[in-house]
C-alpha cells in the first residue's frame, strides 16, 4: 500500500511530474522566446507562476452557476493527469504494473483533464466559457478517434500486445517502431493528437486568448487555476513519454544512456513548440475535418501498412 | 531585476536564495510573476501601442515573468491608460472588482495620472485614482516603453 502511495504521490506520480512538467514548461516558453528573437523567462518561471497563483490570489467564486463542480474539476483534472502520468512513467522506468490492457487504460485517463475543463468552464456560468467548453468538446470528439487509431496501430504492430511495458520491451530486444513507414506515419498522427489534447496553438480555439479570453479558464482564478497550471505541466511532460514509449523505444537508465532518454522527450517537446509556433490558430470546423479526414486516413493507412508488416 | 543580475542557472539559485530570505516567498513569487491586464479609456490609442510595444522582442517583459492575459480574473496588474470618462467610470469599477485581490493598478499616461488636455472637459470622470487605488503612475504623453519598464520594476521593487 505504501509502495502504491510513493507511487501515486512522489515518484513518478503528482511531485516528480509535476516539477519535470514544469522545467519542460519553461524549455516551451523559452524556445518559443528564441523563435521570436526574444530573451524569455528565467528558468524557475513556471513554478513562480504556479505559486503566486496558489499562495497569493484569493479565489472568486461564480455567482450563477455550481461552485462545487467548478472547485472539483480542477482536482479531476490533476488527478486524472497523475493517474495516468503513473501508468506511462512506471513502465518508462522499468517497474512492471503487472496488469495487461494498461494501454486501454491509460486512453480513458488521458481524457479526464479535457472532460474536466469542459465540466469547469459549463459550471463557470460564463458566456465565453460555454463557448469555449463547446469548442473543447468537439475537438474531443475529433481526436479521441484519430488517438485510438494510433493506439490500435501500436498494438498490431507490437503482435497484439496492450501491456505498455511488453511493447517497450519488445522494441528493445527489435528495432523501435519509429523505424517503418506505418511508425513515422503514426508519429505524425500521434504528434498532432498531443498538439490538439495539450491545447497547443494551431488546437488552441477553445482557450483562445485574443477571441474568447481565455476560454475555458475566463472565470479561474488563485488556487483552482493553479492546479490548472499543474495539470498543463504534468501533461506536457506525460503525453511526449507516452510517445516515446510508444514508437522510440522508452528510455534506457544505464549510464550516459538518461540523457538520451532526456533527450528523447526533450526532441517531442521541440517539435510540439515548433509546430505551435509556426502556425495561426484554426478554426474548429478545420480541427473537425483535418483530424476526421485527413489525420484518420494516415492512422488507417498505417494500421494497414502494420497489418502487412512493413 | 538588477543590471548586474545574470539569468544563468547558478546566478538564479543564489539569487533566489537571498531575495527568499530577505522578502519571503509568497511575495518574492508574485513580484516575479505579474500578469498584466490592459484597460485602455477613452484612450488615442498612442499609450495602447506604447504598452504592446513593451511586449514585443525589443522590450520582452516576459523576461521578468511579465505577460499579458485576457481575463482580468488570471490578471495581477491593471494597466489603465486614457482618459477615464463617465461612461468609462463604472466599466473601470466593474473590472476592478472583478480581479482577484491582491492587484496592483498602474496609470499610464498624462491622461490616466492627471487627465491631461482633458482634466476641464464635460464628460471627464476625475483621473484614475479618484476612481480606484493606484500603487504607480508612469507620466508623459506617450510614455516611452523605457518609462513603462522601469515604473513598473519600480513598483515591484517597492512593494
Amino acid at each position: 500500500m505504501a509502495v502504491y502511495l510513493f507511487y501515486f504521490l512522489v515518484f513518478p506520480g503528482l511531485l516528480f511530474a509535476a516539477v519535470t512538467g514544469g522545467f519542460l514548461s519553461w524549455f516551451d516558453r523559452k524556445i518559443t522566446a528564441r523563435v521570436q528573437f526574444r530573451k524569455g523567462p528565467p528558468l524557475l518561471q513556471p513554478f513562480y507562476d504556479f505559486f503566486k497563483l496558489l499562495l497569493v490570489k484569493e479565489t472568486i467564486l461564480p455567482k450563477q452557476g455550481s461552485p462545487v463542480v467548478f472547485l472539483m474539476a480542477p482536482v479531476f483534472a490533476v488527478f486524472g493527469a497523475t493517474m495516468a502520468g503513473v501508468f506511462i512513467l512506471l513502465p518508462l522506468f522499468n517497474i512492471t504494473t503487472g496488469f495487461r490492457g494498461d494501454l486501454l487504460v491509460i486512453f480513458y485517463l488521458l481524457t479526464i483533464p479535457s472532460f474536466s475543463y469542459v465540466l469547469g468552464a459549463v459550471a463557470s456560468g460564463n458566456p465565453l466559457a460555454s463557448v469555449g467548453a463547446s469548442r473543447e468538446m468537439k475537438l474531443i470528439l475529433s481526436y479521441e478517434l484519430t488517438f485510438f487509431l494510433v493506439i490500435a496501430g501500436i498494438i498490431v504492430k507490437a503482435s497484439q500486445n496492450f501491456d505498455l511495458y511488453s511493447i517497450i520491451q519488445l522494441q528493445k530486444d527489435g528495432a523501435p517502431f519509429l523505424g517503418s513507414i506505418s511508425g513515422i506515419l503514426l508519429f505524425i498522427a500521434g504528434i498532432f493528437c498531443i498538439q490538439a489534447k495539450l491545447g497547443l496553438v494551431p488546437f488552441d480555439m477553445a482557450e483562445a486568448e485574443t477571441e474568447l479570453s481565455e476560454g475555458s479558464f475566463i472565470e479561474y482564478s488563485g488556487p483552482p487555476y493553479a492546479l490548472i497550471k499543474l495539470t498543463k505541466y504534468i501533461m506536457l511532460l506525460i503525453l511526449p513519454c507516452f510517445l516515446v514509449a510508444l514508437l522510440m523505444k522508452g528510455f534506457n537508465l544505464r549510464g550516459i544512456n538518461i540523457l538520451w532518454a532526456f533527450l528523447k522527450v526533450a526532441g517531442v517537446v521541440l517539435l510540439l513548440t515548433l509546430i505551435r509556433n509556426t502556425n495561426p490558430r484554426i478554426k474548429i470546423r478545420q480541427a473537425i475535418s483535418f483530424f476526421m479526414i485527413w489525420m484518420n486516413l494516415i492512422a488507417i493507412a498505417a494500421i494497414v501498412l502494420a497489418f502487412f508488416g512493413l | 531585476m538588477d543590471e548586474s543580475y545574470c539569468n544563468c542557472c547558478y546566478c538564479s539559485c543564489i539569487f533566489w536564495l537571498i531575495t527568499v530570505k530577505t522578502v519571503g516567498f509568497k511575495s518574492f513569487c508574485f513580484k516575479k510573476s505579474l500578469w498584466v491586464f490592459h484597460f485602455g479609456g477613452a484612450s488615442c490609442n498612442n499609450c495602447d501601442i506604447e504598452i504592446l510595444d513593451c511586449l514585443t522582442p525589443r522590450y520582452d517583459l516576459e523576461r521578468f515573468g511579465i505577460l499579458l492575459v485576457g481575463s482580468v480574473r488570471h490578471a495581477d496588474v491593471l494597466l489603465v491608460n486614457g482618459s477615464i470618462n463617465r461612461r468609462d467610470k463604472e466599466r473601470l469599477l466593474e473590472i476592478y472588482n472583478q480581479a482577484a485581490k491582491p492587484v496592483l493598478v498602474v496609470a499610464i499616461g498624462a491622461c490616466g495620472c492627471t487627465g491631461g488636455i482633458f482634466a476641464e472637459g464635460n464628460t471627464f470622470a476625475g483621473p484614475v485614482d479618484k476612481i480606484i487605488p493606484v500603487d504607480a503612475y508612469i507620466p508623459g504623453c506617450p510614455p516611452k516603453p523605457e518609462a513603462i519598464i522601469a515604473g513598473i520594476m519600480a513598483l515591484v521593487k517597492s512593494k
